[in-house]
Formats: C-alpha cells, structure tokens, sequence
C-alpha cells in the first residue's frame, strides 16, 4: 500500500474512533450535564448513575484510543495540539479524571452532604468535556496561528474565539439531546418524562446552532468550503435528514429509532467536519503552508501499516465484546444492591 | 523556574501517583479470577471473597483508570518535542494498549462492579480473567513503549525523527520481556500481600475467620510463588541492563572503577564527587559472577563513560539496593508463613508482619521505576535523545507549575479519600460465610 493511501486510511480511521468517542461518551456526558435537572430524588440519580454505570469507562476508551492513534499515525499533531492547547486540554483532564472517581465513591458513603457533592463534581466535570471538545474542534475548523515548526505561536486566549465557542455550545446541545434520549431509552415514569421534554427542546437548540455555526463557518472558515466536490454537499444534508428522523421518532415514542438517528446525526457532523477539514489535520489561520496536514504529520509507510493490521485484528475484537456487554445491560436499568 | 525541571517534577509525580494503582489491579485481578472460578464450582467463602474483593478492586481500578488518563496525554503537553522524536515509534504501542487492553479491562470491569446478578458464575469468572488479562495485556504494551526508550531498537534517524524499520523488532527490544516479566510478578506479589495482608488482620480481631483463613491462605501461596518467581526473572532482567545500558548497571551498583572480580554491594553510601562508597558491605566477587558466571570477569565501571552521561548515582543506587533488599524480604516472610502451614492463623508475630508489611511490595514496585527512570538519565531516549532536549517548546513555565499545583491537590485529595474508603470497607468487612 503506497504511503498516500495509508495516510487517507489513517485520516478516515481517527475519524472514525472520534466520531465513536462523540457518539458513546456523548451520550454519557450527555446524561452527566443533564443530571441535576431531571434527577430530583438519590434513588433517581442512582438509576441514571447505574444507567451509563457499565459503559462509561468504555466509552471513554474510545478517546484514549483516538489520543494513542492521533499520537501513532500523526504524530507531530499529537505534539502540536496538545502542547499549544496546553491549559485547556489540562482542565478537561481535570474534569475526566474528577468524573472517573465520582461514579465509584459517590455510591460507597450514605451521608446526604457526600452525595451532594459528589452529585456537582459529576455535572461540572461532565459539562466541562461536553463543551470544550467542542470548542477544540472549533478551533481545528477555523485554524490557529503555527509557526514554521509547526508549533503553536497562539495563547490560550487566542482558543476563545466566538466562532469556536459556538462550536462548543454546539456540541454540548449535541450530547444533551443525545444523552436525553438515553435517558427515556433506559427509565420509567417521571424520570423518562422530564427527559423527554428536555430531549425536545434541545434537539431544537442543537438544529438551530449547527445551522448557525455552518453560516458563521462559511465567513469565518472559508477555505474549508472551497473547492469541495459536490458530493461533499451531500453529508449536511444527509445529517439534517437524520436529525429530522430523530424528532419524528421522539414525537412517536420510539426510542431505539431516536437514539439511533440521534447517534447517526453525530456522525453526520463529524463527516461534514472531517470532509471540510480534509486534507488538514491542523490548518494554520496565519500562512496556510504552515498547516498540518495528513501528508506532513504523518508516521513513515511502517508505522501507519503495522497499525493497520493492528487495528484490523483489534479493532473487530473490540466491536464483539462491546456488542455483548450491551446485551448484558439490555433494558430499562433497575438499581440493585452492589449497583451505584 | 526551570521548565525541564518542571516538566520532569510533574512527570514523576503523575507517573508515581499513577502507578500506586495498576499494580494493585493487575495482581488481585488474577487473584480474584482464581477466587471467582472456585466460586462457579460451588464454594461458597471463595464466593464471598469474590464479591468483597471486587469491590475493593472497583475503587482502585477507577482512581488507576482516572490518574491513567493523564498519562496518555502528557508527551504531547508535556514533551511535545519528545513526541516528534519518537512519534513514530513509540505511538503505536500507546494505540495497541488502547485497542487490545483498555477496552477489554474496561468493559468486563463493568460486568464485574454491576453484573453479578445479571450473568452466570462461569461468565462472571470469565469476566474477571478478561478483566485481569486486560490489565496484563495494558502492562505490556506500556512497558514496550518505556523499554524503547530504554534500548531503542530497529529505528535509523532521518531528518531529525526515529523512523521505524521493524515494528515487531521494535516491540521485542532487548528489555522487553524481562521487564515484563519481572512487572507482572511485581505485580502478583502486590495484590498478594494485600489480601494476606487483609486476612492477617481479621484474624488478629478474631473476624471472619472463615474469609481470612482462605485470603491469608491464597495470599501467602501466590507470594511465595511470585516472591520466588521475581528472584529469577530479576536475575535475567540486571545481566540485560549490564549487557544493554552498562552505565545504568555501573550507577545501581556506585561502581566508579571497571574491575575484574566486582564485589557486590548490599548496603553503602555512595559519594559521588570521591568516588568511593562508605560504610558498606559486599560480597567479593559476587558482581561478576552474577553477571557473567565468572567470578573473576571483568566489570565495566562509570569511569568508561563522560561525566556528563553518568545517571544521577543516589537516585539510581539506594531505590535499586531497597527494591532488592524487600524482595528477600518478601521471600523470607511468604515462605515462613507457607511452611507454616495452618499454624500461621495463630502465630500473632507472623500475622502482625504481615499486616504491616502488606503496602511494602507496592512501595518496592515504585522503587523498582525509580530506579529504572533515573537510571536511563540523562537519556530520555538512551543513547539517542537527551531528556533536556525533550520538553515542550512552546508551554511556559509558569503553567506548567500551575497544573503541578492542582495535580498535587486533586492527587492527594483522591488518594485520601480512596484510603478512607478502602479503610470503611475493610472496617465493615465481608458478609459471614462458612465453608
């Protein structure tokens, strides 16, 4: 296989392991940022607890997967984005690691005051994530200023930039609703119902600022829109189409349905975003040359194939067993003893 | 401040905190996998210690999970330069950890934490094997990315970056597998001494008795296995750093001088700038022999490399000479305790040690790292990259004490609380059973 083409495999498969981090844990940090509001009594917020309770840690392995394989296959990306995103990528690390330990200790103390807190350490660093990978995208579509080192010459500053920002606000609206649905996918009664009225209005909110943030791109980004085959057109479209299906099947009570098109519509804007971002890993706003691309960040032809078959062994194995422990925790979630 | 020194000081500090947990994970896991088999083919206390020793692993896996995810993402903030040097190579095991270990170990300790009612016993086992296995399989591909650093191998360097020409000779350096080895019985031994440690002391309060029996039993039994087992691949592993990273063995041993007949030196107190070590007790000859199974050969000494190549020596010597005086230690304390046989349960000054003792074996495994860190310095890459030249270019210092700071607090907080709840769960014990 000649680099080029690896290089376009590679590109394709880091999409792919993003887009099934921003599906799986966007359901759970979804879930996360939606707890205070719809969880009103301990045995409620046990359920939506025990809900993501066998998954989380699993989903979250889709990004420490991305993170290795961005490191493997593009390597001076991994060094340049997470050197100059150094503050805000360290806040998120924060988050995620608050958020690893607030599921297992929560559970393990009866008193009201630790369940309290533990209750606010699981919404903030469940929000925190849910924006901020959306306001690092945000900044991978408009560029950053790089130097002829490809390092980043910008400051943390230079990364809250309105159009990044709505981005961000973007995707939390994204994993809200995503995380709603699986909320009435997994409960009952009152739980289900509050979920489902705030599945309605987000979804409402996530159509408006992706619409949004498409114009804002098309002024603010153009070289992402420029000289794109007309076949590119057809992923916005194709996720409007998906996200009107989520709705139709929410306003019909099917869950599975909504849940899947809800997940459908997330990879839909990860196309549109791996499509408009193609060949750039990394563009530069200051002088384009600069920009990473999958051509001049890549690992040598050795690299990128012995992870191929990495991948190719691997990557199947994994789908297999997470298959079948969603099986094992099919259904409505009951709270049992030994549970969260 | 300086921002090497900054960026190593955050560096052993994350690495360190982290490596308090997988240890412990790797070995009760395998632990807990016999138990859960014994459990599916009816017994009822080994059944009992399943689901208590789950929930003690369920806590340690998540602060290990939780304090990992940092590690993943350090070269990059951190060594964005290092990153560069070794993308190339040394990405690939990081991404094979992800794809053939963190997703296993992750998805089976959900069925172990919340699947005891939904699977059977057979799978439940099975589940505590994948989980184990999985913790296992992430030790390795961890540990042939650190050996690259320590023995680089099948790489040629073009344009300034190591370019891979053989990925499997690359995995299979010359430090991989005896530092696997020896890791994954350190690890064993770990999760060992903790369970015959947590026996131990119900048996002193005279508390389920029953449960404490058997954990002290299948404690003691795998630690003298492990402790044994550790002497051997221990053995293989310090021949390999002599052979492959001499200046690293000449500072493990303050060896200043090359010799013929090396002595081997059990305790001292090495003094760099004369060049001698005080105080200390040696075995003539031992040195040589160990190494080349001749007592009279010849040992390369520091004076064979530059000043400026040599590893910090007391960070390299006492860490090395206390990892290896606790593994004899280990032995002698396991293979009391197991010649002992039943007679154990009553010897109140056997039972006393090894309660005390049950934290040492993962003290001993940090020693072991620290060790093996500082003595690969001034190398990041040995022999390829200096880790001066390793940081980040473009994060200034003061952030990167910022983030030291809140490491420091969100590290100890968490380390606490973990203690504090191992020690309720441990206080409320587990449910009564008999055999």
């Amino acid at each position: 296989m000649s680099h080029e083409f690896l290089q376009n495999v590679w590109y394709l498969l880091i999409g792919v392991l993003l887009t099934g981090y921003a599906i799986l844990d966007g359901f759970d940090l979804g879930v996360g940022v939606l707890y205070p509001f719809i969880a009103k009594t301990d045995k409620e917020r046990r359920t939506l607890l025990n809900a993501i309770g066998p998954f989380w840690d699993g989903n979250e392995v889709w990004l420490l997967t991305g993170g290795g394989a961005l490191f493997a296959a593009f390597p001076h990306v991994y060094a340049t984005v997470f050197s100059g995103f150094y503050l805000a990528l360290m806040l998120v690390l924060f988050a995620l690691i608050v958020r690893a330990v607030s599921f297992e200790f929560r559970s393990k103390v009866e008193s009201e005051r630790w369940r309290n807190a533990w209750d606010w350490a699981f919404f903030v660093t469940s929000l925190l994530p849910a924006l901020l990978t959306g306001v690092a995208v945000g900044n991978v579509i408009r560029g950053v200023p790089l130097d002829a080192q490809m390092e980043f010459t910008g400051n943390f500053f230079t990364l809250l930039n309105p159009f990044s920002l709505l981005v961000g606000l973007t995707g939390l609206a994204m994993f809200v609703t995503h995380g709603a649905v699986y909320v009435l996918l997994k409960t009952n009664g009152q739980l289900a119902e509050r979920a489902r009225r705030l599945a309605v209005k987000w979804w409402t909110t996530w159509v408006v600022l992706a619409v949004l943030t498409s114009i804002v791109a098309a002024f603010d980004a153009p070289a992402r829109f420029a000289g794109k085959s007309p076949v590119v057109w057809l992923l916005p479209l194709l996720t409007l189409v998906f996200l009107a299906l989520t709705r139709v099947n929410l306003n019909q009570d099917k869950h599975g349905p909504a849940f899947l098109f809800s997940a459908l519509s997330i990879a839909g804007m990860m196309a549109v975003f791996g499509a408009g971002n193609y060949p750039y890993l990394l563009p530069a706003r200051n002088v384009p040359e600069y920009g990473l691309t999958i051509f001049n960040a890549s690992a040598s032809q050795n690299t990128l194939t012995a992870m191929l078959v990495i991948a190719l062994i691997g990557v199947p194995i994994v789908l297999v067993y997470t298959a079948y422990i969603y099986h094992v925790f099919r259904g409505k979630v009951q709270v049992e003893e030994g549970g969260y | 401040m300086d921002p090497v020194t900054l960026a190593r000081f955050q560096f052993g500090l994350t690495i360190i905190f982290h490596y308090l947990y997988p240890p412990v994970s790797i070995g009760m896991a395998w632990l807990i996998t016999y138990m859960a088999w014994r459990a599916w083919k009816g017994d009822k206390v080994y059944d009992e210690m399943t689901r208590f020793w789950v929930k003690i692993l369920a806590m340690v896996f998540a602060v290990g999970v939780a304090t990992g995810i940092t590690m993943e993402f350090q070269f990059g903030t951190n060594w964005s330069t290092y990153s560069r040097f070794v993308g190339d190579i040394f990405g690939s095991p990081l991404a094979a950890e992800g794809v053939f270990a963190f997703f296993m170990e992750s998805s089976f300790i959900g069925v172990l934490i919340l699947g005891r009612n939904k699977v059977s016993k057979g799978f439940y086992a099975f589940s505590a094997f994948m989980v184990a296995l999985g913790s296992t399989l992430s030790a390795f591909w961890i540990i042939v990315a650190n050996s690259w650093q320590q023995t680089p191998t099948a790489y040629e360097v073009v344009d300034g970056v190591a370019r891979l020409t053989n990925f499997w000779a690359a995995v299979f350096n010359p430090s991989t597998l005896p530092r696997f080895f020896h890791t994954i019985c350190g690890a064993l031994l770990t999760g060992s001494f903790f369970i015959a440690g947590a026996g131990a002391w119900y048996l002193l309060q005279e508390r389920h008795v029953e449960f404490a029996r058997r954990s002290l039993q299948v404690g003691v039994t795998a630690g003298a296995i492990f402790s044994l087992l550790i002497l051997g691949v221990g053995h293989i592993h310090a021949v390999q750093v002599y052979e492959t990273q001499p200046a690293k063995m000449a500072a493990y041993e303050a060896l200043f001088e090359t010799q013929d007949g090396a002595a081997m030196i059990l305790w001292g107190f090495p003094d760099v700038e004369k060049q001698k070590v005080y105080l200390n007790i040696a075995v003539p000859k031992l040195l040589s022999l160990l190494i080349h199974f001749d007592p009279n050969s010849t040992i390369t000494g520091l004076d064979q490399f530059p000043r400026e190549e040599w590893p910090p020596i007391s960070a390299a010597f006492y860490p090395y000479h206390l990892m290896t005086g606790l593994g004899f230690f280990f032995i002698a304390l396991t293979w009391w305790g197991l010649l002992m046989g039943q007679k154990r349960e009553k010897n109140q000054l056997f039972l006393k040690v090894m309660v005390y003792s049950s934290w040492l074996p993962l003290l001993t495994m940090n020693l072991g790292w620290v060790a093996a860190e500082f003595g690969r310095q001034p190398w990041v890459v040995y022999g390829e990259l200096k880790t001066a030249d390793a940081v980040s270019v473009v994060v200034p210092a003061w952030q990167v004490l910022l983030t030291i700071i809140l490491f420091v607090g969100i590290y100890s907080l968490l380390l606490g609380l973990l203690l504090f709840l191992l020690k309720r769960e441990l206080d409320e014990g587990p449910k009564e059973v008999t055999a």
